[in-house]
């Protein structure tokens, strides 16, 4: 009658892997103390989110927040005349683009980090020549103070011009997954196919998450 | 009986002079191309991909045997001076602007064309280091 026990063992077993996965959510935490109806203190845990923001994107058009609302997306920093790190990043962002094209859920955003040379009309250009140009991958100008600030404090992204560098800029390759709820839950080294693999994996399980 | 055997030593020298030979320019080959691999690797590979297959319509694939053979005295420009004037491959215009590579020396640019030239589908043979400052001198 022993044998019996093992059945709900093996049953929690099977219940522990069939769990749902969960990714982290990253960036500074704040802890808010809050007081209900009845007057007990509550606290609760502020994640860090993207703040808003104003870009004007491949086709000129002003976007903000709204074009990302209710969608998970992936973020990076880049630059049309680079030849370094980022043609590798896009040539590994655009194979997650062919695995998510046309899904509600997923969208797309690359900043220019060259503020001089790639105005819209140059994003627009790499955008086709790439063979992306549809509003599901947003190619977006914004001024430096402006693209540089979101990088470094919101996206946690270093960039900044260097006249020393192969091309004046120097950049690092990370692709930003953002949630739903605008928090940061994960970030991938676009220059290697096994971390990109990594992403495609945590969009999955994002996209699952309720 | 003694000349036979003398001559067929002699041929059998020959023979082995002829095959030293051949090999040491299999053994040039074999150097060329892994030197060549290892510089596409560092400096084509994120625009021209792994197996040369180019990216979008940014960067061309290096797949058209056609026009690498057709523009072979030029490939050491592209690589030296870089290119910004419109090609025609595999039957698509590409005219993005390809970046100079100024610092490779001609034996560096003789490796890397010798890959290419000899990878992806294509097989074009040996291209000497000494090609490389005569056609740099007729760069269009």
């Amino acid at each position: 009658m022993k044998k019996y026990l093992l059945i709900p063992v093996l049953a929690a077993l099977l219940f522990s892997c069939t769990q749902d996965k969960k990714l982290p959510i990253y960036g500074d935490k704040e802890a808010k103390i809050t007081k209900d109806a009845d007057g007990n203190e509550k606290i609760d845990t502020v994640y860090k989110t993207i703040p808003n923001f104003r870009f004007l994107n491949q086709d000129s058009v002003y976007i903000n927040q709204d074009t990302f609302k209710d969608k998970i997306y992936v973020a990076d920093f880049f630059f049309t005349s680079c030849s370094t790190i980022c043609p590798i990043m896009h040539r590994n962002m655009k194979t997650i683009f062919d695995k998510y094209k046309g899904n509600k859920d997923v969208m797309f955003l690359s900043h220019t980090i060259d503020f001089k040379y790639d105005k819209p009309s140059v994003l627009k250009r790499y955008a086709q020549k790439l063979g992306v140009d549809v509003p599901q991958w947003q190619f977006v100008w914004g001024d430096k103070k402006e693209v540089y600030g979101l990088a470094e404090k919101d996206y946690l992204v270093a960039v900044q011009e260097d006249s020393a560098a192969t091309d004046g800029y120097v950049h690092q390759g990370w692709l930003v997954l953002i949630d739903k709820q605008k928090h940061i839950r994960g970030a991938y080294d676009g220059t290697k196919p096994e971390e990109v693999e990594k992403l495609k994996a945590d969009m999955d399980i994002l996209l699952a998450e309720k | 009986m003694k000349k036979v055997i003398l001559y067929s030593l002699l041929f059998l020298a020959i023979a082995a002079i002829i095959n030293a030979c051949q090999s040491a320019d299999e053994i040039e080959m074999a150097k060329y191309l892994s030197n060549g691999k290892d510089i596409y690797e560092s400096r084509c590979q994120n625009c021209h991909g792994k197996n040369g297959e180019g990216l979008g319509e940014l960067a061309p694939p290096l797949t058209d045997t056609v026009f690498l053979k057709a523009n072979k005295q030029q490939l050491a420009c592209y690589i030296k001076n870089g290119a910004n004037q419109p090609m025609l491959i595999n039957g698509k215009t590409y005219q993005e602007k390809m970046p100079a590579f100024k610092d490779l020396h001609d034996i560096d640019v003789a490796q890397v064309i010798v890959y290419i030239t000899n990878s992806f589908g294509n097989k074009q043979g040996m291209y000497k280091y000494e090609k490389v400052a005569i056609d740099l001198n007729n760069c269009q």
